[in-house]
């Protein structure tokens, strides 16, 4: 991984260099045979495709083929679900599964312009919703619905931060309080600027191989036992009910059956919270608070750092830092390095199973992957 | 936005007549149209023009625009349950940001959507303009 920043000196070659470098070494010289990218916006905003092409060359693989998997901001996540099945299907015993984007080098609302594309082009982007409205559309139904009030719903991003705080790799390392949230610019109300990621480049690279390899890259492999794919309306309009994503309910569906667990087994997690709102929905769809209670359980200090589940050690996307495409690889590395022990902030205690929710748009592609040590 | 005629003119129909589908087995109407029902699975839906009242179910005043909607901004997007249920996500027009409430009567009214450049295509659509206003 790269620390997320705005990486000015660095494109994509340099950011996927440095992190596959760090992977290189950590696996003992595994030697990718095949490369699968997640990104979102190089298209949008380097007018550049053909990424694997770019990320063989930047890691000095010429000659291995590969892809770009898209999921909007769920792009790492999926194509972690990419990578995984060229080994789990016998094509591949190696695989690196790289994350990248580049995000800084843009004004804000080019920014703004290019993450739209995650919605529905045709009947939402056309009106001028940028990604933070759709978000907040929803953030307002769910305090009417659940009588959330604001202030409650401003904890989380100070918790993400005092997180963040410890994570060397976090973008945002700086504590924060509920007023600096609610005081904060508005982007579109109800959101406010600290309830939203930030804007940032980065890269994260994880190698994947099939299990007889793998002791002999690692004395400590982390298992990857359980993964699930859901879909939601590209649009909001058409949602059966925009505060309980079908997406994160079939992804986890399928995860804890293929991993033969249920939601009480999870010891560490990384969730997708591009938004507070985003927390909210991820914890309540993945079954760590009944729907419409986990802002309760967040205002009562649950998902710390000695619960169960740990959420978000990192900082989550809110402070480590969200590089839209990239991700969902660094929420994955994050969970695999809880699980062996050597994450470098905060930790769980001896964690066995965790778990990375990664979406695309407002939950409407979501990947959940389960590891386990 | 990077707007075609053909594009434009594919959209009349849900962009000016607010029309959605039907889905031809379960019954179920919804917007945007959609060639298959996402309720039931069936494979068939029907068009049908929508009711132009509805409510203003939830909304949000954006501050933060995306590229080429800076003249408009700030702007007041919302999700309007329609008279028959059917949610639509639109944007509003001629309404104070500060008085919007949950359940605000609105109806839809023809307006421009996007314009591209001095010399583009100018794109037009249903916004929603609270009912006092559009009737009085």
């Amino acid at each position: 991984m790269t620390k997320i920043d705005r990486h000015y000196d660095k494109g994509f070659a340099e950011l996927i260099h440095e992190a596959f470098t760090k992977a290189f070494d950590d696996s003992r010289g595994a030697i990718p045979e095949a490369i699968v990218v997640g990104n979102m916006l190089s298209s949008s905003l380097y007018q550049q495709d053909s990424l694997a092409s770019l990320a063989a060359d930047a890691m000095g693989l010429r000659g291995r083929g590969g892809f770009k998997v898209e999921a909007a901001c769920g792009s790492g996540g999926h194509a972690f679900v990419a990578g995984y099945s060229l080994v789990a299907s016998g094509l591949y015993d190696v695989v690196a599964v790289v994350g990248v984007e580049k995000m800084s080098d843009y004004p804000t609302a080019r920014v703004t312009s290019a993450l739209a594309q995650a919605a529905d082009s045709e009947h939402e982007l056309i009106y001028g919703a940028s990604f933070p409205a759709l978000n907040a559309l929803v953030m307002r139904q769910y305090m009417i619905k659940y009588g959330a009030p604001r202030e409650d719903l401003a904890i989380w991003p100070v918790r993400m931060h005092e997180h963040a705080y410890y994570n060397p790799y976090a973008q945002l390392r700086n504590k924060i309080t509920v007023e600096d949230v609610i005081n904060s610019n508005v982007i579109a109300d109800p959101i406010r600027l600290m309830d939203s990621a930030p804007i940032g480049d980065g890269a994260a690279v994880v190698i994947l191989t099939s299990e007889e390899m793998a002791r002999r890259y690692s004395d400590t492999p982390v298992e990857v036992a359980g993964i699930g794919l859901g879909s939601e309306a590209l649009d909001l309009g058409s949602r059966d009910d925009t505060l309980k994503p079908v997406s994160i309910v079939k992804a986890a569906e399928k995860a804890y059956s293929m991993a033969k667990v249920e939601p009480r087994d999870i010891d560490v997690a990384e969730i997708h919270d591009a938004f507070t709102i985003t927390a909210l929905l991820c914890i309540e769809g993945l079954g760590f608070a009944e729907w419409g209670f986990s802002w309760k359980h967040i205002r009562d200090g649950r998902f710390g750092k000695d619960d169960k589940p740990a959420i978000n050690l990192s900082g989550g996307l809110k402070a480590r830092g969200h590089p839209v495409g990239a991700t969902g690889v660094y929420q994955v590395a994050e969970i695999a390095m809880q699980l062996r022990g050597d994450f470098p902030g905060l930790r769980a205690p001896s964690p066995s199973i965790g778990l990375a929710l990664n979406t695309g748009g407002v939950a409407t592609l979501t990947s959940i992957v389960i590891l386990r040590r | 936005m990077q707007m075609s005629p053909a594009r434009v003119w594919r959209e009349r129909g849900a962009r000016l007549r607010l029309e959605g589908s039907r889905c031809k087995k379960c019954g179920k109407t919804f917007y945007p149209p959609k060639p298959a029902c996402p309720y039931c699975g069936y494979k068939e839906t029907e068009r049908v023009e929508l009711p132009k009242r509805g409510r203003v179910v939830s909304w949000t005043v954006e501050y933060t625009v995306p590229e080429g909607y800076r003249a408009g901004s700030p702007l007041v997007i919302a999700l309007i349950e329609l008279e028959n249920g059917v949610r639509v996500l639109s944007a509003l027009a001629d309404v104070d940001p500060d008085k919007i409430y949950y359940g605000m009567e609105v109806e839809a009214v023809l307006r421009r959507l996007w314009t591209e450049g001095d010399e583009g295509l100018i794109v037009y659509g249903l916004k929603f303009v609270p009912v006092n206003i559009s009737t009085s």
